[in-house]
């Protein structure tokens, strides 16, 4: 596709729909929202960027290969499971740790919170890699 | 510098001998809903096999670098070697069997990996086939065999140890027993499962000196050994164990006979060891373990040596066959010497280990009340031992030089370390005995009895029977070897009397297996997507429409009026029009507008029913379909009918139906109330155990967190799938 005006806004759209599906992951936990939608809002993100310009400007963007993605998510999933052994509790039991910000403000920080970015990162390389793939037939 | 690793821990175990504190357990609650825990146990038996496993695994790493050399897939060499030594080490020290068939079954497939490591040789890959199929469906028997065992007694070793006489007792002891052995003798490659090994020696050699002799065909000896006191201790415990034993023992020398290729002779005597390791096991006398602890000593100290020496002749000279080699003592003194020492260890002659360890099996044998028949049987294997022993030695290095594809030098100094240390450690241990004795052997030989034992081992047992026996087999295989390409020549159709033998059975049964499974797939992979949507939605249908109606599960329907708001009725119009629209459509564009309409549909409906991350979820995934169906268009043909009035009326049927039963088993699900207590629960706990108000996002990455992980374990396969279809095939008027 040609056009100069979804070229142009693909740009904007593309940091939007970034930062927005970071928005949504880290607000699942309590509000709508998880790693599952927010790597499908960062991949059509991408998609979306891809079909404004072309699929190997989108992989430039990306930087890395969209398969790293997805082992990364994984590795990182399946670590956040056995972070509990280091505590003696069992696979995917969550943990939770309180960390006071300069005694202003406290971020609570969890091993499920790891997990669901690697869903996250799990969910937007599986799009992508068929996607892009797809789309550079 | 990989060698650093295993080094390490080498020295780590090590602190453990002699230690009091044995035996040890470590213990990590893994799925503690399903009993399932990651725990260890450290004793005397798992000890031996721990500091086997990573002392000769560091002389292995330092010997592939010398071996490969600069070869390019190095790395992915050594990520296999390490994975398999990991996997072995977790087989030895695992508490939990089913933690231990986890590991066995890793050392399994790490070992497919490196047997078929020249992966562009189809005699690789076959092997590696073999040797997976072989030692895999062994593990299966075995899975079983360990489940019904955790269940008559208890999944955790180190408790299960003291119930031997409940096992024993239990009537399902015998299908146990049998499953158990099934497992430990694909793996330690014995009668009539022996085929796989020498094929396994299509790996690289360094493979070969530790998996294929050291270590991993010892896995079946240790499973045995572990369970033991168990297992062991009933006639036909006695019975099968020896008996294959004695047979794998003398199937393995007499093949070994046949062989001129330096590293299939290795693997058979390998074999025949295994056996003898095995007859032992099934004595069941306390002399016979210790005999068996001190023969697996002494065979993984020499065995590994003298393959690293078959490794070194032919990375040297270019060729293992010893009826081409010979001489080489002027152009590789060093490799000479080791290969002597190791070679003499082989024939179990001399200050070394292996004789004590030969004196000990055929003490044992001979207070056996099977001895009319197995004290021949280990003096003929005895003689063949030695036979291989020669020829291992005298063939390549003594003789006339004979001219060789690469001219030979001696070995870099990372390639003799390892079978030099191996070596030498064999004639320490001999000389000095009491090096090993109390510290490592007895230990190990308790463990496999089940009660504490003293052993004090003696290279000079005075002129006694088992001298005069090794005596006999020592001349006999000298005599063999003497008379060694005579009897080859004379007998010359042996060979082919072991063709029709196992493997004979493996290969027809692939081939038929491999037919079944070809008309199957012909018949249910026809290629075409529509058949393959008819076959998931009828069986879907079917099984859930028969389910529905047999178990009167189909609810009374009143119809009325439902109570729904005039929006709700809009969107339920828009979706069944825009379905209707979906199945008119003259175009391609047109249907799939149509469908995502309906789609769009489903998610406000989502909205409006309270399911906002339902409703976002669909609405994106409904967003990528479309833009997947656009990005797949170019490639479609033209749209046009082709089905015939049958199939349109087929297809219509099909879809009337599904859409019936759907309907009916929605309002089944509705008209019965359903238990509440899975749903309190997490309604209820969401946010005090969890700390989250998103119930879905809790359940999803917490409650049920491990569904998740296959969840996303299954997408990374698809995607890994479709990129595999589209990128790797081959393009226009490429070579397939």
């Amino acid at each position: 596709m040609n056009s100069m005006i979804l070229r142009t806004a693909a740009r904007f759209l593309m940091t939007l729909l970034l930062l927005f599906s970071i928005f949504l992951l880290l607000r699942g936990h309590n509000e709508p929202g998880g790693g599952f939608v927010g790597g499908l809002v960062a991949a059509s993100a991408f998609v979306l960027y891809s079909m404004a310009t072309s699929p190997a400007a989108a992989r430039a963007a990306l930087r890395i290969d969209t398969r790293m993605f997805i082992g990364v998510g994984l590795l990182l999933s399946l670590s956040s499971g056995a972070l509990p052994f280091i505590e003696g509790k069992p696979f995917l039991t969550a943990l939770w740790w309180d960390i006071n910000v300069f005694g202003m403000t406290h971020i609570e920080l969890s091993s499920p919170l790891f997990f669901d970015i690697g869903v996250y990162l799990v969910v937007l390389g599986v799009s992508l890699t068929m996607m892009l793939a797809l789309a550079e037939e | 510098m990989l060698a650093a690793v295993p080094f390490a821990l080498t020295l780590y175990f090590a602190r453990w001998i002699g230690s009091s504190a044995l035996p040890v357990r470590v213990s990590y609650e893994w799925a503690p809903s399903l009993g399932v825990s990651l725990s260890f146990y450290l004793d005397g038996l798992s000890l031996l096999f721990a500091l086997l496993i990573l002392g000769i695994g560091t002389l292995v790493v330092i010997y592939a670098a010398g071996y490969l050399g600069a070869h390019p897939q190095l790395g992915r060499f050594y990520a296999f070697l390490l994975l398999f030594m990991a996997a072995m080490l977790g087989v030895v020290l695992a508490d939990n069997v089913l933690t231990l068939f986890m590991f066995w079954e890793l050392t399994s497939i790490s070992s497919f990996l490196l047997i078929g490591f020249s992966h562009q040789r189809s005699e690789s890959r076959k092997a590696a086939n073999q040797a997976l199929l072989i030692t895999g469906g062994g593990g299966l028997a075995l899975f079983a065999g360990l489940i019904m065992m955790g269940f008559v007694g208890d999944f955790e070793l180190s408790t299960l140890l003291s119930q031997g006489d409940v096992v024993r007792n239990h009537p399902l002891y015998f299908p146990i027993l049998l499953l158990v052995l099934i497992g430990a003798f694909t793996k330690s490659a014995q009668v009539p499962f022996h085929f796989w090994l020498p094929g396994a020696m299509e790996a690289p050699t360094p493979v070969s000196a530790y998996l294929h002799s050291a270590t991993m065909v010892k896995a079946g000896v240790y499973l045995l050994a572990r369970l033991s006191p168990v297992l062991n201790g009933t006639t036909e415990w006695e019975w099968i164990v020896t008996t294959v034993g004695a047979v794998t023992m003398l199937t393995g020398g007499i093949m070994a006979f046949y062989q001129t290729d330096l590293k299939r002779l290795l693997a058979y005597s390998t074999i025949s060891a295994l056996g003898t390791l095995m007859l032992l096991l099934g004595l069941s006398t306390a002399e016979a373990q210790i005999a068996m602890v001190v023969f697996l000593l002494a065979h993984a100290l020499y065995k590994g040596a003298l393959f690293m020496v078959a490794g070194i002749i032919d990375h040297e000279t270019g060729t293992r066959d010893v009826s081409l080699l010979g001489g080489l003592r002027h152009a590789m003194p060093i490799t000479a010497v080791i290969a002597g020492v190791a070679a003499l260890s082989l024939g179990g002659f001399g200050p070394l280990l292996s004789f004590i360890g030969k004196e000990l099996l055929l003490e044992a044998v001979l207070h056996s009340s099977a001895m009319a028949v197995l004290v021949p049987a280990v003096v003929i294997a005895g003689a063949l031992f030695v036979l291989v022993a020669s020829v291992v030695f005298f063939k390549p290095f003594l003789g006339a030089t004979t001219h060789t594809p690469k001219h030979p030098h001696e070995a870099p100094l990372t390639m003799w370390l390892g079978p030099a240390l191996l070596a030498s450690a064999g004639v320490l241990f001999g000389i000095l005995p009491f090096l090993v004795d109390m510290s490592v052997v007895a230990p190990a030989a308790s463990a496999v009895i089940g009660e504490p034992e003293s052993v004090h081992l003696a290279l000079w047992h005075g002129l006694n029977l088992p001298l005069l026996m090794s005596t006999i087999s020592f001349v006999a295989g000298l005599g063999l070897y003497w008379a060694w390409q005579p009897i080859q020549r004379a007998t010359a159709w042996m060979p082919n009397v072991f063709r029709i033998g196992p493997s004979y059975w493996y290969y027809n049964g692939m081939v038929l297996l491999y037919s079944v499974s070809r008309s199957i797939t012909r018949l249910l992979q026809s290629g075409y997507l529509r058949l393959y949507l008819q076959t998931i939605i009828v069986t879907t249908i079917g099984l859930v429409g028969w389910t529905l109606v047999s178990r009167g599960g189909v609810p009374s329907i009143t119809m009325s009026w439902p109570d729904a708001r005039f929006y709700e009725v809009g969107l339920a119009l828009i979706i069944i029009v825009a379905a209707i629209a979906a199945v008119r459509a003259q175009g391609r564009l047109t249907a799939i507008s149509a469908l995502g309409v309906s789609g769009y549909c489903v998610s406000l409906l989502f909205v409006m029913f309270g399911a906002p991350d339902l409703a976002m979820t669909q609405i994106l995934v409904e967003t990528l379909t479309v833009i997947l169906f656009v990005l797949v268009f170019y490639h479609l043909p033209r749209f046009s009918r082709v089905s015939s009035l049958a199939n349109r009326a087929r297809d219509l049927t099909i879809a009337l139906t599904t859409g019936a039963v759907i309907t009916l088993l929605v309002l089944a699900a509705t008209a019965y109330p359903t238990d509440q207590a899975i749903s309190k629960f997490f309604a209820e706990n969401s946010y005090s155990i969890a700390h989250g108000r998103n119930i879905v996002n809790v359940i999803l990455v917490d409650f049920r967190g491990m569904d998740t992980m296959g969840e996303i374990t299954v997408l990374s396969v698809a995607a890994i799938g479709v990129y595999a279809l589209l990128k790797l095939r081959p393009r226009k008027g490429e070579k397939q």
